[in-house]
Formats: C-alpha cells, sequence, structure tokens
C-alpha cells in the first residue's frame, strides 16, 4: 500500500478500531485483502501497537480509580543515561506510561492505583527507594476532561440543522 | 380616503409572488419535528470551524476590531485571496480592484446578477443546482432559463445542451462546479469545449466554485484560467465549505474590474462589508488552515467512497461524485417521486435526505444525500434505506 493510504488507514483505525477491512477497503478505494496485509505488516512493525478501548471511568461508579503524575529526578548513568532508570520504573504494573522530559525534572510517570494511599504507598516505597531517583513530586489529576484526543466531559452535538437545501 | 387595507396581493410586488417558496420547507418542518433523525439532508461541513480561525475572531475582538471595513473588504484579505487563487488555480486578480469580500458566495451571486441584467434578459441556469440560483434571476428582473444536465452525462454540462439554449436574449449563464447537488466536476478539457462556445456567443460567466477545495481524484480547474475566460467572467467563492465557516458568512468575488466595481457599487449601498470577525477568521483559515482543510477533505473522500458503494449495494444507481460532498443517486427503481420517496424515508426509517426535485426538473428522481456526517452515522442510514428499499420493492 502506497504511504499515503497508509497513513489514512492509520488515521482510520485511530479513530474507531474496531472498523472492519471491508469498510476501510471501500473508504480508502482498495481491496479486502490490501488493507488486511497492511495492518498485519504494520502490527508486525510495532507501528500499530495496541488497540486500546478508551473508557470514561467516571461513569462506571464501581471502578474508581485515581491516576496520579509524578515527576521524577533521577542521576543518569554512564553508557545508558536515562534508559535504564526508565526501563525500572516501567516494568512496575502500577505504571501506566513514562516519558523522558526536558525542563525541571527528568521522567515523568503516571500511575494508577486503586486508592491514595495505593498511590502513595507505590511512590515512597518502591519508586523513592530506587537508588538513582533524587526526588519526587506527586500530583493527583482531579479531574479528566480530555484523554488521548477524546474529550470525555460532552460529546460535540451536531449543532446544523436536520435540513439544509 | 378608504381605511380599507390593500390585500397581501395588491402589497407585495409581482415578482416576489410568482417565486415560489423553497421546495423542501413543509420537509424541513417535519424533519425538524422528529427525534432521532439521522440526517443526510445538511448541506455543510459536519466539523466545526478549526480552532485556530474561532481563535483569530475572538483575538479580534477582545482587541476591539468591531468596526466596519472598506466596502470592497479588509485589504489584507483581498491579497491573501489574490494570491490564492494565483497559486491553487494559475489565475492572476489585482486585490485593489478585481476583488470584493461579500457576505457569503450567496451575496456575490445576487449582486453579480443584479450588476448584470437589464429586465428580460436571460440566464442560462444549469441543472441540477442550487435552489437560489432560479429566484436569484428573477429578483434581478432576469429570465432564468434551465439547461439540463443528465446522470447519463455524469451531470456534466455539455457544448450541445449549451448551445441549444442560447437565444439573442441569452446574457449570461451560472453554473457550479464541483456541483451542489450531483457532486459531479468539469475537467478543464470539458470546461475548455464549453468557453468555445460561451466566447462565440458573447456570454458572461458566473462560475460558483465555492466546492472547488473538494474534489477527492482530480483538481480543480477554475474557469477564469482558461484561455480568453478572465475578462468574462465572475469567479464566486467563499470560506463556508472548505473551512467548515458556513456561519461566518465570507465569500468573495473576483472578475474584470468593471463588473466587480459595479458589484462593490451594490454592495456599498446595500450590505456595506461583510463583517469584520469573519474576515479576520478568513484571513486565517487561509494563511493557516491548509492543513485543516486537507484533513477534512480526507474524511469526506473516504466517506464518498463509502456511501457510493453501500447504495449500489442496496440496489441505488449512484454516479460516483468527484468533489463536494453530496451523493446524488436515482431512486426511479422505487417507482416513487422523489418527495415521496424522502416523505416516506423520514416517516418510516428517520432519515433526512433532500428530494433532487427541488434543485430543479433535472432532479426529479434523484436524492441529495450529504456525507458530511460521521461514518457512524451514514453506516445507520444505509441500514435503513436498505431496510426501506426492501419494504418498497
Amino acid at each position: 500500500m502506497e504511504r499515503e493510504k497508509q497513513r489514512e488507514l492509520l488515521h482510520i483505525l485511530e479513530e474507531n478500531g474496531r472498523r472492519s477491512a471491508e469498510t476501510i477497503a471501500t473508504m480508502l478505494g482498495t481491496s479486502i485483502e490490501e488493507v488486511k496485509e497492511t495492518i498485519e505488516k504494520l502490527e508486525k512493525e510495532k507501528i500499530i501497537i495496541k488497540y486500546p478501548a478508551i473508557v470514561n471511568w467516571e461513569k462506571v461508579d464501581e471502578n474508581d480509580l485515581v491516576t496520579a503524575m509524578i515527576d521524577v529526578k533521577v542521576t543518569p548513568k554512564r553508557e545508558v543515561g536515562f534508559d535504564e532508570i526508565a526501563e525500572r520504573i516501567y516494568r512496575f504494573p502500577e505504571v501506566q506510561s513514562v516519558y523522558l522530559m526536558s525542563g525541571a525534572y527528568d521522567l515523568s510517570v503516571v500511575i494508577e492505583g486503586k486508592t491514595m494511599r495505593q498511590v502513595a504507598q507505590f511512590v515512597s516505597e518502591k519508586l523513592s527507594a530506587l537508588d538513582s531517583v533524587i526526588s519526587t513530586t506527586t500530583h493527583f489529576i482531579l479531574k479528566k476532561y480530555k484523554h488521548d484526543g477524546v474529550i470525555l466531559e460532552k460529546p460535540e452535538d451536531d449543532k446544523r440543522m436536520v435540513v439544509t437545501p | 380616503m378608504s381605511m380599507q387595507q390593500m390585500t397581501t396581493n395588491q402589497r407585495l410586488s409581482r415578482t416576489i409572488q410568482q417565486i415560489p417558496p423553497s421546495g423542501i420547507r413543509r420537509f424541513f418542518e417535519l424533519a425538524s419535528s422528529m427525534e432521532g433523525v439521522v440526517s443526510l439532508g445538511v448541506g455543510e461541513p459536519d466539523f466545526v470551524t478549526p480552532w485556530h480561525m474561532r481563535e483569530a475572531a475572538i483575538t479580534s475582538l477582545e482587541r476591539g476590531y468591531t468596526a466596519y471595513t472598506s466596502n470592497s473588504g479588509m485589504y489584507e484579505l483581498r491579497e491573501e485571496i489574490c494570491r490564492y487563487l494565483s497559486s491553487s488555480f494559475g489565475v492572476g486578480y489585482n486585490p485593489n480592484n478585481e476583488v470584493l469580500i461579500t457576505v457569503g458566495a450567496s451575496e456575490g451571486i445576487d449582486i453579480a446578477l443584479r450588476a448584470l441584467l437589464d429586465p428580460g434578459d436571460e440566464v442560462l441556469v444549469v441543472e441540477p443546482c442550487y435552489v437560489s440560483y432560479d429566484p436569484v434571476v428573477r429578483l434581478a428582473g432576469g429570465v432564468p432559463v434551465a439547461v439540463r444536465t443528465s446522470l447519463e452525462d455524469q451531470f456534466k454540462l455539455t457544448p450541445e445542451q449549451l448551445e441549444a439554449q442560447i437565444t439573442d436574449r441569452t446574457k449570461a449563464i451560472i453554473f457550479c462546479f464541483p456541483n451542489n447537488p450531483t457532486g459531479s466536476i468539469m475537467t478543464k478539457e470539458e470546461l475548455n469545449a464549453l468557453a468555445r462556445v460561451i466566447e462565440k456567443h458573447d456570454l458572461i460567466v458566473i462560475s460558483d466554485e465555492i466546492y472547488a477545495e473538494l474534489t477527492y481524484d482530480t483538481e480543480h480547474t477554475s474557469f477564469a484560467s482558461l484561455l480568453g475566460m478572465k475578462d468574462r467572467t465572475i469567479l464566486l467563492s467563499g470560506f463556508s465549505k472548505a473551512f467548515a465557516m458556513t456561519g461566518w458568512r465570507i465569500g468573495y468575488a473576483a472578475g474584470p474590474e468593471d463588473i466587480i466595481q459595479a458589484m462593490v457599487k451594490i454592495h456599498q449601498y446595500t450590505m456595506l462589508c461583510a463583517p469584520i470577525m469573519g474576515q479576520i477568521a478568513a484571513l486565517e483559515a487561509l494563511r493557516h488552515g491548509m492543513d485543516d482543510k486537507n484533513r477534512m477533505v480526507e474524511s469526506y473522500r473516504q466517506r464518498r467512497n463509502y456511501i457510493v458503494k453501500a447504495f449500489g449495494q442496496i440496489g441505488l444507481t449512484c454516479h460516483k461524485p468527484e468533489g463536494a460532498f453530496y451523493a446524488f443517486p436515482s431512486i426511479a427503481s422505487s417507482g416513487m417521486t422523489a418527495e415521496d420517496f424522502a416523505e416516506q424515508l423520514i416517516l418510516e426509517q428517520k432519515v433526512a435526505v433532500v428530494p433532487g426535485s427541488v434543485f430543479g426538473d433535472g432532479g426529479a428522481l434523484h436524492i441529495r444525500c450529504s456525507y458530511a456526517t460521521s461514518m457512524e452515522n451514514l453506516e445507520i442510514a444505509i441500514d435503513r434505506m436498505d431496510q426501506f428499499l426492501q419494504k418498497h420493492k
């Protein structure tokens, strides 16, 4: 599949990962086989990494997760720089994401826990205890308005008239 | 003196009485009164104006830009439009006297006709077409003469069809490619063939190019860019469709100085100028909005591909629209008129489409389906139309 089409295909999947190969093929004006092959190739190349669902957990009462973003200052190591410590941190199952940052601190770590206490425990007992970690600052997320490009709060209504000439 | 009041017939001008109300008014009221309607009836983008353009307008208000602009519109915007027309379509205009910013392309059409026509002058209107062409010709004192295109020619205008309707009184021709409602486009070669007829009969062309940015397989050719045509063409366009700015009402007319200046005269005595906030947002759109436009076009193309194939699968003949965001399938096989089809469809399946007859007699056995709506909505609409057709076989 040509580059331009491949990019379009990625956009379609990013918007809705459950769209059938048949529909995608129609939308792109190509064959179903080509779409299937390309998706397989993109998965193999780790360009498509996963097909997650974006859940608005606030609507699911029984599942009240807390999310914290933690600024971490670390001492980089010779040869491996920040990579080694980043890897040690992302292996913890509580950790949702790890980014290397420029500016006031080095790593931004996103943690998800069942309770605030659980998150606090993770930070004090596991994260801060790591050798290279110099300091941490924990920010709890109070409310999510937009997540991964999706507005969670209010869906955009179609404000147009039903029929226009 | 008699206290008797004039009747409506006496009060209103004969011209306005002879113009029928829009063919979809009753239908529109029906559609608006129902809940849960999936609408393919909307002739505007389903995107909201990209944020940076809205932001530009908000900032301009905060800075106090609330006054009139020059009658012809902000000079900066005119200059930017000229740059755009030259780089995109290869036709050069002078921002000083060959461009006018209008209140939507609709105003441009109106004042172009008013600037050109004397009572009784004939204007060729290429059908199916946008609902307002015929009435605005009449309002300007002209006589609209329909030139019909057909499904067999993919709704393109042929030189023969054109020539057949020309008389001594024909002054101008008005057409829109990419077309609303058919989605047809005309290639450069096809337009060139028309240009020779237009030259021969010395006609003025009102070329509505509001959908110029929305083409899916080939690039748009601007009529004014053809050899010898610039001096007889009024190019009309605007920001509504390409940049999802319908509510801002910003359009423009570009053409030969004498005609544009005549239009400025009408515009300055009636509109004065287009709203300044809209002009500022439009400036932002031309300067920084092309990526947004490309993203929207990409999405329309995908939906176009989907809806055309889906129509085929549920048994509606539909030519492949190459521009705008409308599909115009034939409903002849259902045995119903377009009005009945549209009305039954919304009552039974809650899908709104526009009967093709409102776009002129040539559209009588078609419905206009706008695919400027989400893929999810399109899938639901197709599903429901399938059920509808099964039932009315």
